[in-house]
């Protein structure tokens, strides 16, 4: 557990989640929300949470984008905000 | 100042927590559009995942997995080496079910688009509200 | 809306900061989170159940309910997307079928090809040539994803990993055949019934393992009564009925994960999709 490393990567993380609500495109949004899953675990295997990292990388970062960008091809790239 | 940075170390993680959490409750207030409401709520979430994941932890402490031979009776296990496993527990199931309320809401998203074209929450209304 | 979004927002985090001042110092080995529960936990898991990883011990054994509702809740969710999206009776769409020597393209307008015939091959409406090597890598990598996720769900006693985990890994190997072929080949590999099925096989396995426990004269998910059927001593039986849950819990999360993606990515209609 390095807190620098730490506060590196959750700057990083709030980055990413203000750039995945604010970017004006849905499928940018999924994979930006992929990468903000992503920090995420490598922010729960810092903690030493490994299973949880685990669990947050096959889903979170995985089937969940897939999800997602399965969702985007069913309906519209188009949003305003 | 020298005294300001142990209580900076000692709490800066709970505050940016709190800056992710509000990231997310404001998306899912202000945006217009359902799937970024969909983002906003699944921000929200994991900063509460890891506001939870983040009590658990223990300086110094190693993963909760006993090293063969360490549970054998003579060595007593100290639970101040490992850090906590419940919220762990708590957590790793909370994530699976989060992905599938996502895919249950991305659902809805589709009815909702199949019904009306398009994604925008005031478009909706407007084609609701009886002219 | 926007500004009072912000104030409501700017109100809440203000108060969670104010809250925070009364928190323990993050990673504080003393906390009261980390003083009352786990640290039993920590000692007496592995003496009671034989699974070196608590992780895995508290998820299944000590609080096996919580776990069997979450499968429950997945299993829900799963036929909340069934039953929100699927269509059976649909009018007959146009269809695009290639014919695979001459590579040229029939549109049938409302209907199909009335023989089945190994000439023409259906495809998408949004088709696009395959590229020859992602189909080929991804076929070929799908046995050992698998793979891996029965290593991960049979090693979760010893290292990270469970039912959960390695079920979601085994899903996203059919999506991946799914994305990289066409979603007819993932749906001929796996069927809609199958899956279906699966789904509630999983949670019947982990309810049906806390009834042989009752049957044996134990409580509900206490799975130390469990020596008399399976031959070991009761620290085994515990580890083995571990095992037995997690496999339910991965076969539910694999049936659930296709079957969203399956009527998510063709808009219920399992028949062309992403």
């Amino acid at each position: 557990m390095i807190w620098q490393l730490d506060l590196a990567i959750l700057t990083l993380v709030i980055f990413t989640a203000i750039a995945a609500i604010s970017v004006k495109d849905l499928l940018g949004c999924a994979i930006l929300f992929g990468a903000y899953s992503f920090l995420m675990c490598l922010l729960w295997a810092i903690m030493a949470a490994v299973d949880v990292a685990f669990t947050e990388a096959s889903v979170g970062a995985g089937v969940s984008t897939v999800f997602f960008v399965a969702a985007v091809f069913r309906t519209t790239r188009r949003t305003r905000d | 100042m020298s005294d300001l940075i142990p209580i900076l170390v000692a709490k800066y993680n709970y505050w940016l927590y709190i800056v992710l959490m509000m990231i997310g409750l404001y998306a899912m207030i202000a945006k217009n559009n359902l799937v970024k409401k969909l983002v906003g709520m699944n921000i929200f979430q994991t900063s509460i995942i890891l506001f939870y994941v983040s009590i658990g932890c223990k300086k110094g402490a190693t993963i909760p997995i006993i090293q063969h031979g360490m549970a054998a009776g003579h060595h007593a296990i100290d639970p101040s080496h490992y850090v906590n496993p419940l919220p762990h527990v708590l957590m790793l199931t909370a994530i699976v079910v989060s992905v599938s309320t996502f895919g249950v809401a991305l659902a809805l998203a589709i009815k909702t688009y199949h019904q009306y074209k398009t994604l925008e929450e005031d478009e909706i209304l407007a084609r609701l509200r009886p002219r | 809306m926007k500004a009072a979004g912000l104030i409501i927002v700017l109100l809440t985090g203000g108060l969670l900061l104010y809250a925070t001042q009364d928190f323990p110092p993050w990673g504080a080995p003393d906390s009261p989170a980390s003083t009352h529960v786990s640290p039993r936990y920590l000692q007496k898991a592995t003496e009671e159940t034989a699974v070196p990883n608590i992780v895995t011990a508290v998820l299944a054994d000590y609080r096996g309910f919580d776990t069997m509702f979450e499968t429950t809740v997945i299993f829900c969710a799963g036929i909340g997307c069934f039953v929100l999206l699927r269509i059976f009776r649909q009018k007959p769409e146009d269809r695009y079928y290639r014919h695979i020597a001459t590579e040229i393209t029939l549109h049938i307008k409302g209907g199909r090809l009335p023989n089945k015939s190994r000439e023409f091959e259906r495809i998408d409406t949004l088709w696009t040539p395959y590229d020859l090597v992602i189909k080929t890598v991804c076929r070929i990598l799908a046995p050992f994803i698998q793979l891996f996720a029965l290593y991960v769900i049979a090693h979760g006693h010893h290292s990270p990993g469970g039912g959960f985990q390695g079920g979601v890994i085994l899903g996203a190997s059919i999506i991946l055949i799914a994305i990289s072929h066409n979603m007819r080949t993932a749906i001929a590999r796996i069927s809609e019934k199958v899956d279906n099925l699966l789904m509630a096989v999983g949670v019947f396995i982990y309810a049906g393992i806390g009834a042989v426990c009752v049957m044996l004269g134990a409580a509900f998910l206490d799975y130390g009564n469990l020596s008399v059927i399976l031959f070991a001593d009761e620290i085994m039986a515990r580890s083995h009925g571990i095992l037995g849950v997690e496999i339910g819990v991965g076969i539910t999360v694999m049936a659930v994960m296709i079957s969203i993606y399956n009527n998510l990515a063709s808009a219920g209609k399992q028949d062309e999709g992403l």
